[in-house]
């Protein structure tokens, strides 16, 4: 009952008399027993000049039904679909724009009345919408009820992990201080080890000499006088300091201090170290090694084994690389051995040697003292390091979860469960901001600063939020170059939908 | 500004390298022609072997170089043409002759001949006002009009031919004993370039040999010469003797140098020099690779003149005061050349015609807008873009599909993931009476699966190659082979593939555009095709380049007309072009770039092309490369809209830039100036009948128009019209005021928007805002408009007329209206067409019939008429309509402007009356 007197009233309307093209609101302005003003006020005509075809108001406003002012609006009262406002320069184009066809009524075609069918269309659409809005509501309420709980944990985990940060701060405190306390007597133990084997190897190298001193002594002096003499010296031309190939006498003497001969204490104690590097014995073909300045090799502790290298996948990325640079590399990967090293191995930890140490060079093991302190020290370096990366572990969760909170996931945090998420985005562009409108920012996601494109800028990517009741992306295109466009539906873009209408059996206006 | 710099560099990018492309001292014959001139060595005619055939005089002419003479010949021609051919008496082989530029064979006219008073020969007409007169030693040939000599051909002796001769290897073992006087070095013979010529990694082979041919002509008088598309350069066309000739090949040049010389998508070799009291066109058919020089001295010195009135019986009447010098040099073919003799311009206009055709009547909707972009990526896009149209209510009449339309770049075929429903989408467009524009080029996939490959290749009808195979070249698709459009039987089947049971997803409103038909070949010498390759009738390339894109847009035409049994009149825009192409269709400038000066180039450019007979031409608005600031489009659209065909075109990597982009502001000038242009469309399609039937340009420069005031002659910022509206638009970024040039002394020239009027003869400052398009109509004409404007042309045909008409200092008026149904040949055939007249004297204004043969019934009326520079208010205002009622009609007049509007007058446009002033 309360159906039928709603609808009278509207069929009425329909009836009012109107000059073609008016809207029912507007029918007032247009009374034909009065001349006809302009709605913008500018002009006034008598009421026959109204759809006359000639323009006479600014405003078009004279010629609502015909095609005569530039900037007129035709109203289509499309019964059973949406009214409609068109630009009257489309009556009689012979163009059908409104649904009922009113618009052509004097171009010689006929339009179709559609407005019936597109009306059950248009309803069913918005009831399927309508249907969709609701279940991705629902949806978004769980979802949001999801995040609320999700933050809530994440929170509490959060603060969890404020608060054992805290402690571990402590214990890595604790452990730096015990480190350090355990390094200082590892250090003297060992600069003390250090310093002994350092001296022991003056003292053998002293002894080399002397008897290398001695040697030589021996050897120069032919006539066993226990004195060397200008003579006997002269029989070593190598030791020549002019130049000239033979050792004068006077450069002898100057050799021997001054002095015409020597005996083995001052030869050894002056005269040898001015000779040494020159003098060659008589009884070794080639002349004795100068001894190399021992290399101050230190005993490994706990020397890592050097990894051996597969890095294989390097070497497949540099295949990719190079396949297209053709030939020469080829070849010259060709010619590596199987199992060489391949090029990029990084250098090896142990320093190549020229000579090998003799083994009194190397370093004696550290005494049992020492080696207890080194170990101490270690183990307490150990403890700190591995405390020191838990440490940062936390801080990296605190930092991930913080960010994670404090994101924006819309007003509700319904876009929560899209984070880290992948839907077919493969441009590599990264998150830039909510992109709609003001009024509603949340209805697009813009991505910025993608891999560039040849002779392009840069991708980037905006995604069009649509209500729907799955998380799927409906489309992607590619608008401009390089700048793409996806429409995702997600129940987290469904608006609350309007109050269950009334059912309504009858009701054909949109 | 950073990013204005980096947008300049971007695009700075993508400019030409010019080193892919010769200049002159990389060209052969052109090399040869240089030194062997510089040597001179004058051909003499051999006056007592002359002989009159049917058609032309024949003689022979022989210098020492050539063995055998050469076979001259004369021809007279309908309409003051002469034409001179040149060609080997005979050959080795035959010489290509360009077949299919000349409508038919032209008639010819009797040449009476009679020995000159030097032992030289005249040919005169029948009237006698036009002769040549040949002089024997040396060889030359002077054009006299009324006594007056006008040209003189081969005066500077550059008369070149080179005689085909047998290969060296040949003649090697033929004749052994030869000597070897003709030998070159190795050096000498690369240089020479006789037999193969290197250009970067590419080497010519030249199974034929030499065989390049010159000529000079020397215009007496003349300093103002034009013409020789296609270059961007100045209108009138400069002095090359500190340069680069004018360079006449046919080559796909992305982002070409403005201010060039070089040849870029089209050629057509026809010249025209104009001076006060005439205009000669010189039209040399051939279609090989073709260079122009040419040579403008201000005064001659006196020596030449004496030997001009000695050599000539005739005595120089009037000082001979300047000279242009031309010479065509071309690497093959003949010596075919027309000397068209005006002596107007319309003359001129009309002669050219005569010989290579008229423009093409376009169907209606082509004169409209069309939006266009490389690419609109499927059905979802077009709908979107079309919907746009409406929605910020802008006019258009096309969408256009660029290459990613198809499956793989197999035209013909649809991507059946983005246009999976191609007749649906073309519903779409027919229910607001729009079309879609598809391109096809010429380049065909090589792919066995796909039809029109295993099809062509199955008949043989592809291009072959030097060693016999299809030639095979990259191009959009990858490797693909090229049509042979050459061939009658190709372009035969090319045309029947546009059947619309052939055809898939093609409909009635689908229209054609061919690119790339230079031909382009990525990766070919010079972007092209080998010149050795070989066409139908085993002609060499090289002989016929500059005419295969002329072909393709000819067999698409062909096929568009034949799909609808001959009813409909096709659409088809292309890139290439030749002589003659404007009967065809439409040609735009290719690849330009979005700048200031691009749109500023476009003016010479256009008017160019369109005293060349191609009326129907356009440059694509906003710039193809790069990406437009607001301004810059805004006034490319202004531009655009007043030139003949109007497309917005933008390549792939830019941005989006449809009209409503920019910001309210920026859309609604845009829309504004796209409205003026739906406006004046009745002025257009009036403008392009006059082209079609009477030669007349659309788009002309001045000095057409002013062909009496020299300072109309190098004018290219500004141009006519037909012969009512002078236009000059806004190229200057920022502009606040520009100079425009309204010529005239006895003329009054009206401001199309304020009315405000001055009198010719006087440059004019004219203050500019962002929404100003400097027009100027002529006192004088009459124009007719649309009143008001539909979303496409189709959605106009019952709107009613305006006319405009503006008084010349006499008060009076005159203008045409053409009228048809805007699609079909029946305005051929069945004279289905509506000619009227307007006529304005002594205050009455009547509309008459123009052409009694024509019948059109149309139920539009005129509503509006715009009187511009009445002095005096009427009293009254009657119409008479044909049944001779007498009615009053109400006006407005404005005294300040001079201006009467007569309102609400409603007679139909079709019939006669007559609209009385008191």
């Amino acid at each position: 009952m309360l159906l039928v007197l709603l609808l009278l009233p509207m069929c009425w309307a329909v009836e009012v008399k109107r000059p073609r093209g008016v809207s029912l609101t507007n029918h007032h302005f247009y009374d034909e027993s009065k001349p006809f003003t302009c709605l913008d006020g500018s002009a006034s005509v008598p009421f026959d000049q109204v759809n006359d075809d000639y323009c006479d108001c600014k405003d078009g406003s004279d010629e609502p039904g015909t095609a005569a002012c530039p900037n007129g609006s035709f109203h289509c009262t499309n019964t059973g679909y949406k009214p409609l406002y068109i630009s009257s320069r489309w009556v009689n184009d012979g163009v059908c724009d409104c649904c009922d066809g009113t618009d052509e009524y004097n171009s010689g075609i006929v339009c179709e009345n559609t407005c019936k069918e597109k009306g059950r269309k248009e309803r069913e659409t918005l009831q399927q919408m309508a249907e969709v809005t609701r279940e991705g509501f629902r949806l978004k309420k769980i979802l949001i009820e999801d995040w609320k709980r999700a933050r809530e944990e994440k929170q509490k985990k959060l603060t969890e992990l404020q608060a054992g940060k805290k402690s571990l701060e402590d214990q890595v405190e604790l452990l730096r201080t015990l480190k350090e306390e355990a390094e200082k007597p590892e250090k003297e133990a060992k600069d003390q080890h250090r310093k002994l084997w350092e001296e022991q190897l003056a003292a053998s190298k002293a002894q080399r000499e002397q008897e290398l001193a001695t040697s030589a002594f021996q050897e120069l002096d032919d006539d066993m006088d226990g004195a060397v003499s200008v003579a006997e010296l002269q029989t070593h031309p190598e030791l020549d300091t002019d130049g000239d190939g033979a050792l004068s006498e006077g450069e002898a003497q100057t050799l021997l201090g001054g002095d015409t001969q020597t005996d083995a204490a001052s030869f050894s104690d002056r005269i040898w170290a001015a000779i040494r590097d020159k003098y060659r014995s008589e009884v070794l073909p080639t002349d004795l090694p100068s001894p190399p300045a021992p290399a101050l090799t230190e005993p490994r502790e706990e020397q890592p084994p050097v990894p051996s290298q597969p890095a294989e996948e390097e070497d497949e990325e540099e295949e990719e690389t190079e396949e297209e640079e053709g030939g020469e590399e080829g070849e010259e990967e060709d010619s590596q051995v199987p199992g060489e090293q391949p090029k990029e191995t990084p250098p090896p930890v142990v320093p190549p040697q020229t000579a090998s140490p003799t083994e009194e060079d190397k370093m004696p093991p550290y005494d049992e003292q020492t080696q207890a302190f080194i170990n101490a020290a270690q183990e307490a370096r150990n403890k700190f390091e591995e405390a020191e990366r838990s440490l940062k572990d936390v801080e990296e969760s605190i930092r991930n979860l913080e960010q994670e909170i404090s994101f924006d996931f819309g007003p509700n945090g319904e876009f929560a469960y899209l984070y880290s998420q992948c839907y077919e985005l493969t441009t590599n562009d990264t998150w830039g901001s909510w992109a709609g409108p003001d009024h509603d920012k949340f209805s697009a996601m813009k991505y910025e600063q993608g891999t560039g494109c040849w002779q392009g800028p840069n991708r980037s990517t905006t995604v069009r939020l649509l209500c729907g009741k799955e998380t799927v992306v409906t489309s992607t295109t590619e608008p401009s170059r390089c700048e793409y466009l996806m429409e995702l539906m997600t129940p987290a873009a469904c608006p609350e939908p309007p109050p269950e209408p009334p059912a309504s059996g009858n009701h054909d206006e949109l | 500004m950073d990013a204005a710099e980096k947008e300049e560099i971007s695009v700075e990018d993508e400019a030409v390298d010019k080193n892919i492309f010769k200049d002159c001292s990389k060209i052969a014959f052109y090399r040869r022609q240089k030194q062997r001139l510089s040597k001179k060595s004058t051909y003499r005619a051999l006056l007592d072997s002359v002989t009159e055939g049917k058609e032309s005089t024949r003689f022979q002419i022989i210098n020492e170089a050539a063995k055998v003479p050469l076979l001259a010949e004369v021809y007279g021609i309908e309409g003051n043409i002469f034409r001179l051919k040149i060609n080997e008496e005979t050959p080795l082989k035959p010489r290509y002759e360009v077949p299919d530029v000349l409508t038919s064979k032209p008639s010819t006219v009797r040449l009476i001949s009679c020995s000159g008073d030097t032992g030289g020969l005249v040919l005169a007409n029948g009237k006698g006002d036009l002769k040549c007169h040949i002089t024997a030693n040396p060889f030359k040939i002077d054009l006299v009009s009324e006594e007056e000599v006008v040209m003189s051909i081969n005066s500077l002796g550059q008369l070149y031919f080179e005689q085909l001769q047998i290969p060296p290897k040949q003649r090697a073992t033929k004749e052994n004993e030869e000597d070897t006087s003709d030998d070159t070095t190795q050096e000498n013979q690369e240089e020479l370039g006789l037999w193969e010529e290197k250009f970067r990694n590419f080497v010519d082979v030249k199974d034929n040999g030499p065989a390049s041919i010159g000529l000079d002509f020397s215009l007496h008088g003349f300093e103002h010469v034009y013409g020789i598309p296609q270059h961007a350069e100045s209108h009138q066309l400069k002095n090359t003797s500190d340069g680069d000739a004018y360079r006449l090949y046919n080559l796909d040049v992305y982002g070409y140098k403005i201010h060039d010389k070089m040849g870029i998508y089209g050629s057509v070799p026809y010249l025209l020099a104009h001076k006060l009291g005439r205009t000669l066109g010189i039209f040399w058919l051939n279609a090989s690779e073709t260079l122009v020089e040419i040579n403008t001295s201000g005064d001659t010195e006196p020596a030449v003149k004496d030997a001009l009135t000695q050599t000539g019986p005739v005595a120089v009447k009037q000082k001979v005061r300047s000279q242009t010098d031309v010479h065509w040099m071309s690497e093959s073919g003949i010596i075919d050349v027309f000397l068209l003799t005006g002596p107007t311009p319309s003359d001129v206009f009309k002669q050219y015609s005569y010989l290579t055709g008229t423009q093409a009547m376009p169907p209606l909707f082509s004169l409209g807008y069309h939006q266009c972009r490389w690419n609109y990526e499927d059905e979802h896009d077009v709908k979107a873009v079309d919907a746009g149209f409406d929605e910020h209510d802008i006019p258009y009449d096309v969408m256009w599909l660029d290459i990613e339309h198809t499956e793989g770049k197999r035209y013909f075929t649809w991507d059946k993931k983005r246009f999976p429903n191609p007749k649906r989408m073309q519903e779409l467009l027919r229910s607001k009476k729009r079309k879609l524009v598809v391109i096809s080029d010429p380049h065909i996939k090589i792919d066995p699966d796909y039809l029109v490959y295993a099809k062509a290749k199955e008949q043989g009808f592809f291009v072959r190659n030097h060693e016999g195979g299809d030639f095979e070249g990259v191009c959009w698709p990858g490797l693909s082979s090229y049509l042979d459009f050459t061939s009658p039987k190709v372009r035969e089947w090319y045309s029947s593939l546009f059947a619309f049971s052939v055809y898939q997803g093609s409909t009635d409103i689908l229209h054609i555009w061919n690119d790339m038909n230079e031909p382009s070949v990525f990766r070919g010498p010079e972007l092209t095709m080998q010149k050795n390759a070989i066409h139908h009738g085993n002609w060499e390339h090289r002989e016929l380049h500059n005419i295969y894109g002329f072909y393709q847009q000819m067999a698409t035409a062909e096929g568009l007309i034949q799909r609808s049994k001959g009813k409909e009149r096709p659409f088809v825009l292309t890139r290439s072009f030749f002589a003659g192409s404007q009967r065809y269709g439409a040609v735009w400038t290719g690849d330009n770039t979005a700048k200031w000066s691009y749109l500023k180039i476009s003016i010479p450019m256009l008017l160019t092309l369109s005293v060349t007979g191609i009326s129907f031409c356009g440059a694509d608005v906003g710039g193809f490369i790069g990406n437009p600031k607001a301004e810059l489009l805004v006034r490319w659209y202004q531009a655009g809209a007043y030139q003949p065909f109007f497309r917005g075109h933008a390549t792939k990597n830019t941005k989006r830039r449809e009209p409503w982009l920019f910001g309210e502001e920026h859309t609604r000038l845009i829309q504004e100036a796209i409205r003026e242009r739906y406006t004046l469309l009745p002025y257009w399609y009036s403008l392009f009948y006059s082209a079609h039937v009477a030669s007349q340009p659309v788009m002309r420069p001045l000095w057409v128009e002013f062909p009496d005031e020299v300072e109309t002659f190098g004018v290219e910022d500004e141009y006519m019209l037909g012969s009512a509206l002078l236009v000059h638009p806004v190229t200057e970024p920022k502009a606040t005021v520009v100079d425009v040039f309204l010529p005239g002394s006895s003329e009054v020239w009206y401001d199309s928007k304020t009315f405000a009027h001055w009198e010719g003869a006087c440059t004019v400052k004219i203050p500019v805002a962002l929404d100003t398009i400097p027009v100027f109509q002529r006192g004088g004409s009459v124009v007719p408009i649309k009143t008001t404007i539909g979303r496409s042309t189709g959605c106009m045909t019952d709107s009613p007329y305006g006319l405009w008409v503006a008084l010349s200092t006499k008060g009076s008026a005159v203008g045409e209206f053409y009228l048809d149904d805007g699609h079909s040949f029946q305005y051929l055939h069945q004279k289905q067409f509506l000619h009227r007249k307007f006529s304005f004297a002594s205050g009455v204004l009547i509309n008459s019939c123009a052409d009694k043969r024509g019948h059109y019934p149309s139920k539009c009326v005129v509503e509006q008429i715009l009187v511009l520079g009445l002095k005096k208010q009427p009293s009254s205002v009657t119409s008479h309509s044909p049944d001779g009622k007498a009615q009053p009609v109400a006006f407005t007049y404005c005294a300040k402007t001079s201006t009467l509007n007569l309102e609400k007058f409603s007679l139909n446009i079709g019939a006669d009356w007559k609209v009385q002033i008191q």
